[in-house]
């Protein structure tokens, strides 16, 4: 059920990635995550991408969750690559109408969101019916480990009996409180365990650190990838993250509307909706890296990323407030 | 019956017998084997036991063959006795094992499509979304006629009541096949007459119906499928077996750094172009096979293979993906999914099997430990297998909690007592020992149903009462004899009829790389040659030094100096120099070991010859047995060498030294030979013969320089050893029957363009060649040796006339033929460089993964 308390949102974005190497490279292959997918509560209105040089190939396919793909070859030398991905969608409102679900910046009440032990057991081998595609987000991943540091950093908010979204809530806040945002301090390589050990990294981190505390307590939970509004609305902060691509978590809740997921973003502390644009979710990172390649050749090479988002005036009807 | 074969064979209770029976009598079908080694004599049984040492040796059979450039291969272990099976009873089981190759290849197209082996609960979830190798992009790919698993093993053992169990399913990239097939072909000659006698099937043709499947399965695109067998390189364990198995099938052997994805078809890089790959046999794991999708970090794949396979434009076999069912918890899932998927009852069963996933599975572990091991659900948890029963105290206490924290990752299985069959002691003669066997067995599937292989690769526990069967913890093999009351099927594997589309011209599908390898053996093959022979002249010398051979000893060492096998002591502040200085001022005797033999891996004779051995088994594939045989003999020689060297005060003698170079020189000949008379003609050939070349013109012009500069060589006997270090003293002795002199001596070695120990000769064949090369493969003319040719053709040779070589000092006329010599050296040294440039050049250029947030 999605409770409409706003009006559409529609947003114009351009993500542009430019690589310069060193040395020419004789042959590359890359695959695209940066076509945003159709949700429910998501539409796109217009998208294109754009490449330089000329690819030799490019073809389009769905990945296995769904997610729009495009793969890239360039089979001859060249000392760049330019992909410019420019799209308009209209984001609806989406929060869960539960109680104790709000913005983070409201106080929580208790909910009649399940218990997460319930959720737990639903997910559990042996449970009918099979929640096949949550048990998909369930184990590990290559970023997301199962272990039991995670599970005990988890506990203090898994306590017996206390309703999922509320334990999951509470394990965003103490993520968004005791970590420090540091570009400086993660690379794509760093281990979850070395977040977890220094408290300190970037939304990516934070999203699987969070994914690594929600499936080690056996739940299910996804990585989604997608954009953040660069230029706030008036009277609000802006929110970290924005001027990049942006990296949050799903969770599932099978009681809840027939089964049904819920966004968190660790980054911000709280419940996306309609300022978040998803781009495409899976296990995590790996899965849905806006530019996934392999190249030959190059040595060295100098990468740029440029994300920018901003709200369209709608010209008639209910306009979106701009600055 | 033979009671003293069997006098320390004990038949235990716990245990199965594969060769008596329940009342300690031979078996039917053991009792002719057992009669034969009754009446062979202990003369006979030694010989045997050498042919199979020697064959071994002499195969190169190892299980991991110079993975380690040190040279620690460990040889492959064979017991000459087989393991006899009877009709009725093979019949019996390979049914079974077929019926599991259809179960688990009906598993893997059900887990790459609709899952409903999940949503039904027939299999958990954790089992398959949580294991490493479900590899996610697979998912929805249906390979050609839903085959997922080209050729699937089962290791299987016996339990005490005589009912085989599976004890492990290889579904990715079998290995074994090529060891069981190298196992027959040595053990059927050491019982010819037993083996035809019992009547007891061959192997060929099931690797014929397997090429034949794969051809089948292929992409069809009007041409002859090419089929490349994908190996992982030289340091995977079963390496020997890749390159086996390749030239068995004749399949060309690659890496992934030979292929390429354009356009969504693979292609094998050849000096002639890039020619379409239809059909992969992969050695290599599933999740290495494609950087770009799968694992990042692989650089042994080939990126975009995926998509290549997604297109329907290559066959990949197994298919990519099918490692996922070789978890140690699934087979507690077989009997459902067997009843569920193909509707018939699992007709051999699994070892038990429990996933402590499941509640009580958990429960039952805990309570038994004493009687299970506990392994690892997913092979990325890294976990040695834990007997329940070697746990005490805290250990115990350590494993049940990590059971109980994380009991998905944890399956538990029955112990297993293995069937014992008896081994050849090798050290008692004529003594049978009882030793536990476990049996893998290999299954093709076809488009008309599977095929086992009649036979298979037994393996031996090293000890008796063995709970654990590896052959990476010393255990043996044997091979496996499966009688026939029908005819043998005597099939070789040789095409029957051959068509227009089957025809395959030499060499066409050569990858740059072996090309490049070959280049390199030719090259280190004439220069082991060459240094050897410098060493040899340099050392009798040395050895029965008199005051008349000292001048030519003297100059001889100089040479060796100045073709940089013997230390100078110049003056110098690198520290590579430094080093070199210290070595200079060591007793002559021992610089001359070190030039033979040096303790450092690269320096020395033995450092060519190792780099010679470490090229040949690049490509070890293009050798025939009996020029591997040579190779591997000097392997050997260098090895027993070394040995005698090794110790810490050990006196290097003179003697043995030269005995080596006599071996080696022995040895490079018969390498010579091979490639001269037992190679096909293909570019590979071409370019070891141009490397073998280029290698003797830079040796020769270099050696005939440096001794034209050196003054030393103007002393008596010099120009003899000139003459014996070019291989050319027995033409000079049979044209002129007079003492060496300068000018006839220069004449055969630099100017006859009919000796082939001559520079002309050689600037004349690489000529000719590069020629035809340009030709063929297209690119520019080579213009520098051309020019060096006309050149030394331009030497007017009568300018020594009248010379004394003997009262004259290093001047003209010899500096300026020297300074010709080495202006040819020069010109071929560039030569090599721009034909690695040309040729060679992507080799070593990896792939690198690139992200981008």
């Amino acid at each position: 059920m999605i409770a409409v308390s706003q009006s559409a949102a529609r947003y114009h974005i351009v993500h542009e990635t430019s690589y310069s190497y060193e040395t020419p490279v004789s042959l590359s292959r890359q695959l695209l995550h940066l076509t945003p997918r159709d949700c429910s509560w998501q539409r796109c209105l217009a998208h294109q991408i754009s490449v330089k040089p000329e690819v030799t190939a490019a073809r389009e396919r769905n990945d296995c969750f769904g997610n729009p793909v495009r793969e890239l070859a360039i089979e001859f030398p060249h000392r760049s690559l330019c992909v410019r991905a420019e799209s308009t969608i209209d984001v609806l409102p989406h929060l869960p109408a539960l109680a104790g679900i709000t913005h983070a910046d409201r106080a929580l009440s208790a909910g009649p969101s399940p218990t997460w032990e319930t959720v737990r057991e639903a997910l559990a081998y042996g449970s009918r019916p099979v929640l096949l595609d949550a048990s998909r987000f369930q184990f590990e991943s290559p970023y997301v480990r199962v272990k039991h540091e995670f599970a005990s950093y988890a506990r203090p908010s898994f306590t017996p009996g206390r309703p999922v979204f509320d334990a999951v809530q509470a394990l965003m806040r103490r993520i968004y409180d005791e970590f420090d945002f540091d570009p400086e301090a993660t690379t794509v390589a760093t281990p979850v365990l070395k977040v977890l050990a220094e408290k300190r990294g970037v939304c990516q981190d934070f999203a699987h650190l969070m994914l690594s505390c929600l499936r080690s307590q056996g739940l299910a939970a996804r990585y989604v990838s997608g954009y953040l509004l660069t230029q706030p609305p008036p009277g609000q902060p802006r929110m970290v993250g924005a001027d990049a691509s942006h990296a949050w978590v799903s969770v599932f809740c099978p009681e809840l509307d027939g089964g049904r997921w819920v966004d968190f973003d660790p980054t911000n502390n709280l419940l996306p909706d309609t300022q978040h644009i998803t781009l495409a979710w899976g296990r995590d990172f790996a899965d849905v890296s806006p530019l996934r390649g392999i190249i030959l050749g190059g040595d060295a090479h100098e990468l740029d990323v440029a994300v920018t988002v901003t709200p369209v005036v709608e010209t008639r009807g209910e306009a979106a407030l701009l600055p | 019956m033979p009671q003293s074969l069997l006098s320390s064979y004990q038949k235990k209770n716990d245990r199965f017998d594969e060769m008596l029976a329940e009342d300690g009598c031979v078996r039917p079908s053991w009792q002719p084997f057992l009669a034969h080694l009754a009446a062979a004599t202990p003369e006979q049984m030694r010989h045997r036991l050498d042919y199979v040492r020697r064959r071994i040796l002499e195969n190169g059979v190892t299980y991991n063959v110079y993975a380690d450039p040190q040279g620690a291969d460990r040889p492959w272990e064979l017991d000459p006795l087989p393991l006899i099976l009877s009709p009725g009873e093979w019949q019996e089981l390979a049914g079974a094992v077929t019926q599991r190759a259809r179960l688990l290849n009906a598993v893997l197209k059900d887990l790459y499509g609709p899952q409903t082996l999940i949503t039904d609960g027939s299999l958990p979830a954790a089992l398959v979304f949580g294991h490493n190798n479900f590899l996610w992009p697979c998912q929805g790919i249906r390979p050609p006629g839903d085959t997922y698993l080209h050729l699937y093993a089962a290791d299987l053992a016996r339990s005490p009541d005589g009912r085989w169990w599976v004890i492990a399913d290889r579904t990715q990239a079998p290995s074994g096949a090529g060891y069981a097939l190298e196992n027959r072909t040595i053990v059927g000659r050491v019982f010819p007459e037993q083996f035809r006698d019992l009547h007891v099937q061959h192997l060929a043709s099931f690797f014929r119906q397997l090429q034949d499947s794969l051809a089948h399965w292929a992409p069809r695109t009007g041409e002859a499928p090419l089929i490349v067998l994908l190996t992982p390189g030289p340091y995977n364990e079963t390496y020997f077996e890749h390159a086996y198995l390749a030239r068995y099938l004749g399949f060309p052997l690659v890496e992934g750094q030979d292929l390429t994805v354009r356009g969504d078809c693979v292609y094998l890089r050849t000096l002639s172009g890039l020619r379409r790959v239809h059909a992969l046999l992969r050695r290599l794991d599933d999740d290495y096979c494609d950087p770009l999708e799968l694992r990042g970090d692989s650089a042994l794949g080939i990126p975009g293979l995926l998509q290549a396979v997604r297109a329907g434009n290559v066959l990949v076999a197994n298919a990519l993906g099918s490692g996922l069912i070789e978890s140690a918890a699934l087979p507690g899932f077989l009997p459902g999914a067997c009843r569920k998927l193909l509707g018939e009852p699992l007709a051999m069963p699994s070892v038990a099997t429990w996933w402590c996933g499941e509640r009580a599975a958990l429960a039952f572990t805990i309570e038994h430990l004493d009687e299970l091991v506990i392994k690892g659900s997913y092979p990325s948890q890294r976990f040695d297998p834990v007997f329940g029963n070697e746990l005490h105290g805290s250990k115990r206490e350590e494993m049940i909690a990590r059971l109980r924290a994380r009991p998905q990752a944890y399956v538990a299985q029955e112990l297993v007592n293995f069937s014992e069959a008896p081994a050849w002691s090798t050290s008692h003669a004529r003594r049978l020992l009882p030793r536990g066997v476990g049996l893998r067995v290999f299954v093709a599937a076809t488009p008309s149903g599977h095929v086992v292989m009649p036979g298979g690769l037994t393996r031996v526990s090293a000890a008796s009462n063995a709970r654990v069967i590896s052959m990476q913890r010393g255990g043996s093999s044997k091979d496996t004899w499966v009688l026939t009351d029908a005819a043998v099927n005597t099939f070789s594997l040789l095409k029957q009829s051959v068509g227009k589309a089957d025809i395959v011209r030499g060499g066409r599908n050569l990858s740059s790389r072996v090309v490049e390898n070959l280049y390199w053996f030719g090259r280190y093959a004439e220069r082991c040659d060459k240094t050897s022979r410098l060493l040899r002249v340099a050392l009798s010398r040395l050895v029965d030094a008199g005051a008349d051979t000292l001048p030519a000893l003297n100059s001889a060492l100089d040479l060796c100096r100045t073709m940089q096998l013997l230390p100078t002591a110049e003056t110098d502040t690198h520290a590579a120099a430094k080093a070199r200085k210290a070595a200079a001022e060591l007793p002559l005797d021992a610089q001359m070991v070190h030039a033979v033999c040096s303790k450092e891996w690269g320096e020395g004779l033995a450092g060519d010859i190792r780099r010679l051995l470490w090229v040949a088994t690049q490509v070890r594939e293009r050798f025939s047995l009996d020029n591997w045989h040579a190779i591997n003999r000097l392997q050997h020689q260098l090895q027993q060498y070394s040995e005698t060297l090794a110790g810490e005060d050990a006196q290097p003698e003179l003697g043995e030294a030269l005995a080596f170079l006599d071996q080696v020189l022995l040895t490079a000949s018969s390498l010579a030979g091979f490639a001269m008379d037992n190679m096909t003609r293909d570019d590979g050939w071409r370019f070891l013969i141009i490397g073998r070349r280029i290698e003797r013109l830079v040796f020769l012009a270099n050696a005939v320089a440096g001794f034209l500069r050196l003054p030393s060589t103007r002393a008596a006997g010099s120009l003899e050893w000139l003459l014996e270090l070019t291989d050319s003293i027995i033409t000079y002795r049979s044209r002129y029957m007079i003492q060496p002199q300068l000018l006839p001596a220069l004449d055969l070695i630099v100017f006859d363009d009919g000796n082939p120990h001559s520079v002309a000769f050689q600037l004349q064949f690489l000529v000719r060649y590069l020629d035809n090369l340009a030709r063929l493969l297209g690119g520019p003319r080579d213009e520098a040796l051309p020019q060096a040719l006309t050149r030394l053709q331009a030497f007017d040779l009568g300018s020594f006339e009248g010379q004394s070589f003997s009262e004259c000092s290093a001047c003209n006329p010899c500096l300026e033929l020297a300074g010709l010599l080495s202006g040819t050296a020069l010109a071929a040294a560039t030569l090599s460089d721009r034909l690695a440039m040309r040729y060679f050049s992507h080799v070593g250029d990896v792939s690198r993964q690139t992200f981008a947030s």
